[in-house]
């Protein structure tokens, strides 16, 4: 393909499909997938369309697989239990009405995924489902995208594979549909919708990773890297309310690979050592649980023992069976195969040698923590028409892969009965069309008129600086200040106003460009969050040094986010905390 | 520097109208130049390997960048249509195979 053929050089020659559709989907990840397949199931005659900016066999978080279902309900396990854990482990601040649906359908997805082909582990002599750890079960996932990529065409989706979405369309103060351009072909698609529903994941590469060393290891990340924020920031442009984007997502990783560690320590018992070879959860955080700690917890806690001379950490390994090890390593080949690599590549035997641990580079994502978009119990936004599943929607942390499957069948049913209540075909104004024309394309245009500009590795690199330095990156420890995030604050808004010089000069770059005007936006919104919650609530997700303590009479509550239509200021404000489930809400 | 490309095995997915290492990167990284597949930049890969378990040639191997681990380490793939056995070979040339379901049969 010969990309300068394709590139338009002004607005007269962007080419524009215009398609209707009744449900679209943006994102066709896990959350996505199972949105798409129950909105088919609710009726049959909806036309649902996925736009999914890479290739929906292998996009997203489940691209090399998934070795676990982390939220699975075991047979004598009930709904509350569940909610309460959840609840205890996110600092007691939980969606307790959105938790409580979510566990009711924590289930079905795993059950379904099984009877199309995933391999789940069964106990020996009976049909229960192998257990790692309370709500785990151990799956063999390396094909579970691939596998519900096959019912999402089975069920008869349409799919735009390539197509990176750039902002939904408002039309009377509803979102009727969204505008994205193709990455291979360059078109512009205009998708109008009865229905929106985000599904695309959450934000990575908003903070500078410690092994970004310059060569190859940028995109060392835990999180999928190519999740940019892009859901989040569609939404907080066109004015759709946040929550809780202070609730970061750090946690303890295995050092320089950024790979997972939380649930293969669970679930093989290896308890986290430090320098000193003391067992560090026992020994310092006994009075918050041991080794069942609250996850904040257990995420900051190797980060303290280096601030306090007594890193590196680990996990240790010494004491596991050479099976378990085999059984382990197998474990990472389905999900993060080439940690198995690493391990070769050091030539490192883990019966001699423990696991190193570290913190990882913040992310915001609402499969773990709370962050997303503020929703109802049909998940549904503050926008009418647009609805929200998976990592992009907040109020309930710890859904993991299962969760954000259950969201997107809750999302369907809600965008359903929206769409079966809606009187009449929306219309679309050909105004913001025209806009978001010149927008997107601007960064082609000024390289083809300039010749001349900044590249977008250069304003990515100096926002995840910023954020990494001044709003509490891996680099200070996850730690900050007042002073430090006002000068994110005014730098990164420095960069937004930057934004008309980026220049690409093919697809790749376009897309990357607006990756990084994303990111700003979420990263503009984060900092917001963070200054706001003048308190520290979850050590290492959250860590004022200004203010050290919890602040109950203050903020034991959600802080959420809107930017003002009008005057595009980021308005903050607080949301009460609505607890049903009685109980001591630090306790599971 | 995640996708090392053999250029000798690599045919370009003559037949296809892209190549499939094209197709399936999670990150839009995989392209043609000059007829064969290349990355358009090792540091943004995520090393999901899904470039080197679809590649029909055996033509792409996942390396590690040489901050995290040393040469000359290897993780191979063999897809199967239920399984993928494994093999990795540490620097010191120890081998490990490991068999992984990945549908159910």
């Amino acid at each position: 393909m010969c990309a300068e053929k394709i590139l338009p050089k002004t607005v007269d020659e962007i080419e524009v499909e215009v398609l209707e559709t009744d449900f679209l989907i943006i994102g066709a990840g896990n959350a996505g997938c199972f949105a798409a397949i129950e909105a088919k199931r609710q009726n049959p005659d909806l036309k649902v369309t996925l736009m999914e900016k890479a290739y929906i066999d292998r996009s997203g978080c489940l691209a090399a697989g998934m070795d676990a279902i982390n939220t699975y309900l075991k047979k004598d396990r009930t709904i509350e239990e569940f909610v309460k854990w959840s609840r205890s482990q996110a600092g007691g601040l939980i969606r307790e009405d959105l938790a409580i649906k979510v566990a009711e359908n924590l289930n079905k997805p795993a059950e379904e995924w099984e009877q199309w082909g995933l391999p789940i582990k069964k106990d020996e002599d009976s049909e229960e489902y192998k257990t790692r750890g309370k709500w785990d079960i151990t799956i063999q996932g390396e094909s579970m995208k691939p596998i519900i990529a096959e019912k999402v065409r089975e069920y008869g989706c349409e799919i735009l594979n390539r197509v990176t979405a750039t902002n939904v369309l408002v039309s009377d103060d509803k979102v009727v549909g969204a505008i994205g351009f193709g990455v291979r072909n360059g078109k512009m698609y205009v998708v109008k919708a009865k229905a929106t529903c985000i599904a695309t994941g959450g934000a990575a590469g908003l903070y500078k990773t410690y092994q970004n060393d310059g060569i190859d290891s940028h995109h060392q990340l835990w999180y999928c890297p190519f999740n940019t924020g892009t859901g989040y920031a569609m939404g907080i442009r066109a004015g759709a309310e946040m929550t809780t984007f202070e609730m970061r997502w750090c946690a303890t990783r295995t050092k320089d690979f950024n790979g997972p560690i939380d649930t293969i320590s669970v679930g093989y018992k290896t308890p986290m050592i430090n320098a000193k070879g003391e067992k560090i959860l026992e020994k310092r955080y006994a009075h918050l649980g041991g080794e069942a700690a609250p996850r904040y917890i257990r995420a900051n806690a190797p980060m303290e023992e280096w601030q306090e001379g007594r890193g590196p950490c680990f996990v240790d390994t010494r004491n596991m069976s050479d099976e378990d090890i085999k059984q382990m390593k197998t474990d990472y080949l389905n999900e993060r195969p080439t940690y198995v690599l690493f391990l070769a590549a050091r030539g490192q035997d883990l019966k001699k040698e423990p696991i190193e641990i570290y913190g990882n580079d913040p992310y915001i994502v609402g499969g773990h923590t709370a962050s997303g978009y503020w929703v109802d119990t049909n998940w549904s936004t503050t926008l009418p028409g647009l609805f929200a599943c998976g990592d992009v929607s907040g109020g309930v942390p710890n859904k993991f892969v299962g969760g954000c499957a259950a969201e997107g069948l809750l999302a369907a049913q809600g965008a359903v009965k929206y769409i079966a209540g809606l009187k009449s075909q929306p219309e679309v104004d050909e105004k913001q069309i025209e806009a978001e024309k010149a927008r997107v394309y601007a960064p082609l245009f000024r390289m083809e008129q300039e010749g001349d500009g900044v590249q977008w590795r250069e304003m990515e690199e100096r926002m995840q600086r910023l954020m990494d330095e001044y709003a509490g990156g891996v680099h200070q420890f996850f730690r900050m200040t007042e002073e430090q995030l006002k000068y994110a604050l005014k730098n990164i808004k420095m960069l937004q106003g930057q934004v008309k010089y980026l220049i690409a000069e093919d697809l790749h770059d376009l897309m990357s460009c607006h990756e990084v005007i994303d990111r700003l936006d979420v990263a503009e919104v984060l900092i917001h969050h963070l200054l706001f919650r003048k308190e520290t609530r979850w050590p290492g997700w959250q860590t004022r040094v200004d203010y050290p303590e919890v602040n109950n009479e203050e903020f034991d509550c959600f802080v959420n986010s809107r930017k003002n239509q009008e005057t595009d200021e980021i308005e903050m404000y607080k949301r009460p905390y609505e607890q049903i489930l009685p109980g001591e809400r630090l306790q599971p | 520097m995640p996708p090392k490309i053999n250029l000798n095995k690599c045919d370009g997915c003559r037949a296809e109208e892209e190549p499939l290492c094209e197709q399936i990167c999670p990150g839009n990284l995989l392209t043609l130049k000059e007829g064969k597949a290349y990355c358009r930049a090792d540091r943004d890969c995520w090393d999901c390997m899904s470039c080197t378990k679809i590649c029909p040639q055996g033509a792409i191997e996942t390396r590690l960048p040489y901050q995290l681990g040393y040469y000359p380490a290897k993780l191979i793939p063999r897809v199967g249509t239920n399984k993928i056995m494994w093999t990795c070979v540490d620097i010191n040339g120890k081998v490990e195979r490991f068999v992984v379901k990945t549908r159910n049969d």
